[in-house]
């Protein structure tokens, strides 16, 4: 696939000599769900607000479908949505008086059927003549979505779409964002919560006191990085490890069973070997099963890893 | 050119005015009869032709100056400072438009509802006094310099106010001095010498004095001089809205 979004060397250090990003370089494939993770204040609304041309970063480069987000920063910028993490809002405006604005703002005519289309596909359309004031808090998040689609980009930035929000609600956004992407529209969404990007995205970037840190595959990543364990049940439980086992990565349950911990990038996991240790030391086993590590895990083993 | 941002942001912009229009209206109106009965009815009567015009029509130009110059400052800040205040300002600033649409959009809207008003009082006036209009199209010509100016020094003090309070405080401390000071109730040959000499560096003095001569023909400095002022201050706007979008100033960091 092409890359639809490329960003490289870029860098960011404001006023107050803060410096939110040290040379990010990320492609953004066309059509893809792509999850920036990190913790607060790691960078990942400076990036955003950079390539979308809300901050002017300090060096480095980006382009938008080819175009220079500087040089050719009309063409670049009507190929973007950017939906803020603040709801932000004219509050005395209606629902569709506020997203035409944005159609036009972004040098599209006016084209009343598509507004319906976008408004009855986030279900505001039977508010389109609400004031936003009168909205509870996830139209109010529906009619930003809205506004940023109102041009018809090719690329939606979504800072942090579920920050503050109650499950349901998140629930809801995760399915705008996958009717979108089935619509053709890449999207590149921040977020705090790992399980966001577990459920939604196709990759996952993790971005940390400015930089980022890897950019992977959802998948390959929790394989790459996924610890594995093994639980093992026993028909007696025992009240410690076995000494003759001693040397494997071995932790008792509290059910008097054991847990072991292994590395599916290893050459070899140990798995047969300890299987058949287990059956000399004369422990007879009545159940298997194994747990893939979360991205949860992943990440904070990542973000652990930066700090030393 | 992005017309269609241009025209969004204007219509945008105007539905604001027409949503709040008893509001933008009545006030300047009601102000505006208040200054008919007072200057006008109750001291005026007292007071002799000024420029062999009735004092009461005498102050219906600078009636006209220090409601539209305080309309077009009050709506263009507004405008450009509360998507500021509530964090709108994003869109836009992440959408196709250069600096040259945003203000004539912005810009555009706000001497628009300054030109309405202004032309709403001028038919007030009607009501109160005998006025004929010696130069209509220049006094609409000055009317429009006078809102468009105003407006894009509007737009920068939006721009620059970082509360509501700093909103005020020009309008209030700066602008409400000079057209007080700028005759528009009185002729400045009216003052001694000096202070006739020191009013020549209030800016309003030749607008009030310019579009005084629109409606009597008679004014305090030539109608050369006040054109140039008027043309040299929206330069010096337009120079000053430049520069803050070039370095972003107050609204891109």
């Amino acid at each position: 696939m092409a890359a639809i979004v490329t960003v490289s060397g870029l860098t960011k250090t404001y006023d107050g000599g803060f410096e939110a990003l040290k040379g990010v370089d990320l492609e953004i494939e066309e059509g893809e769900i792509l999850a920036l993770l990190g913790p607060n204040g790691a960078g990942k609304t400076t990036l955003i607000s950079i390539i979308c041309g809300i901050t002017t970063p300090s060096d480095g480069r980006i382009t938008i479908g080819g175009q220079d987000s500087q040089a050719e920063y009309r063409a670049a910028r009507s190929l973007i949505g950017l939906v803020p993490q603040e709801v932000s809002l004219e509050p005395f405006e209606t629902v569709l008086n506020t997203v035409n604005f944005s159609r036009g703002l972004f040098g599209k005519p006016r084209d009343p059927a598509y507004i319906e289309k976008i408004l009855r596909q986030l279900s505001l359309w039977d508010k389109k003549g609400a004031k936003i004031m009168t909205l509870s808090g996830g139209m109010k998040r529906r009619v930003l979505i809205a506004k940023a689609l109102s041009h018809e980009p090719r690329v939606l930035f979504l800072d942090e779409p579920t920050a503050g929000v109650d499950v349901e609600l998140r629930k809801d956004m995760w399915e705008i964002v996958e009717t979108l992407r089935q619509s053709g529209v890449t999207i590149i969404l921040t977020t705090h919560y790992i399980e966001e990007a577990e459920a939604i995205a196709d990759r996952v970037g993790v971005i940390n006191k400015g930089e980022i840190l890897l950019v992977e595959e959802k998948n390959a990543l929790m394989r790459r990085m996924g610890q594995k364990e093994l639980r093992i049940d026993l028909d007696t439980p025992l009240d410690a490890v076995p000494e003759a086992l001693a040397a494997y990565p071995l932790a008792l349950s509290a059910d008097g069973g054991l847990t072991y911990t292994y590395d599916t990038r290893a050459e070899s996991t140990g798995i047969t070997r300890l299987l058949a240790d287990l059956s000399k030391a004369g422990l007879h086993m009545s159940d298997l099963h194994t747990t893939q590590s979360s991205l949860e895990d992943i990440f904070v083993d990542l973000v652990k890893e930066d700090a030393q | 050119m992005n017309l269609h941002a241009i025209r969004a942001i204007y219509v945008f912009e105007m539905a604001r005015t027409f949503r709040t229009l008893a509001q933008s209206i009545i006030s300047p109106v009601l102000s505006t009869s208040l200054y008919f009965i007072v200057f006008g009815a109750a001291i005026g009567s007292r007071i002799d032709q000024v420029d062999g015009v009735s004092y009461g029509a005498f102050i219906v130009p600078g009636l006209i100056m220090l409601t539209v110059i305080t309309q077009s400052i009050t709506n263009a800040s507004f405008g450009i400072y509360f998507p500021k205040f509530i964090g709108s300002i994003y869109e836009l600033l992440s959408a196709p438009v250069s600096f040259y649409e945003i203000v004539i959009g912005y810009v555009g809207a706000a001497a628009t509802k300054a030109f309405m008003i202004g032309l709403i009082i001028l038919a007030t006036s009607f009501a109160f006094v005998d006025i004929s209009i010696a130069h209509p199209v220049w006094m609409l010509a000055f009317l429009v310099l006078t809102c468009v100016s105003f407006a894009l020094l509007g737009f920068i003090i939006g721009i620059w106010a970082g509360n509501f309070e700093q909103l005020q405080l020009v309008p209030l401390l700066v602008i409400t001095p000079l057209v007080f000071l700028g005759g528009s109730f009185y002729s400045i040959t009216m003052l001694p010498p000096f202070w006739q000499n020191v009013t020549l560096f209030n800016p309003v003095v030749y607008l009030v004095s310019g579009f005084r001569w629109s409606f009597f023909g008679t004014a305090d400095v030539a109608v050369g001089w006040s054109l140039l002022a008027i043309g040299g201050f929206t330069v010096a706007c337009l120079l000053a809205i430049r520069w803050i979008f070039r370095t972003g100033y107050k609204i891109r960091t």
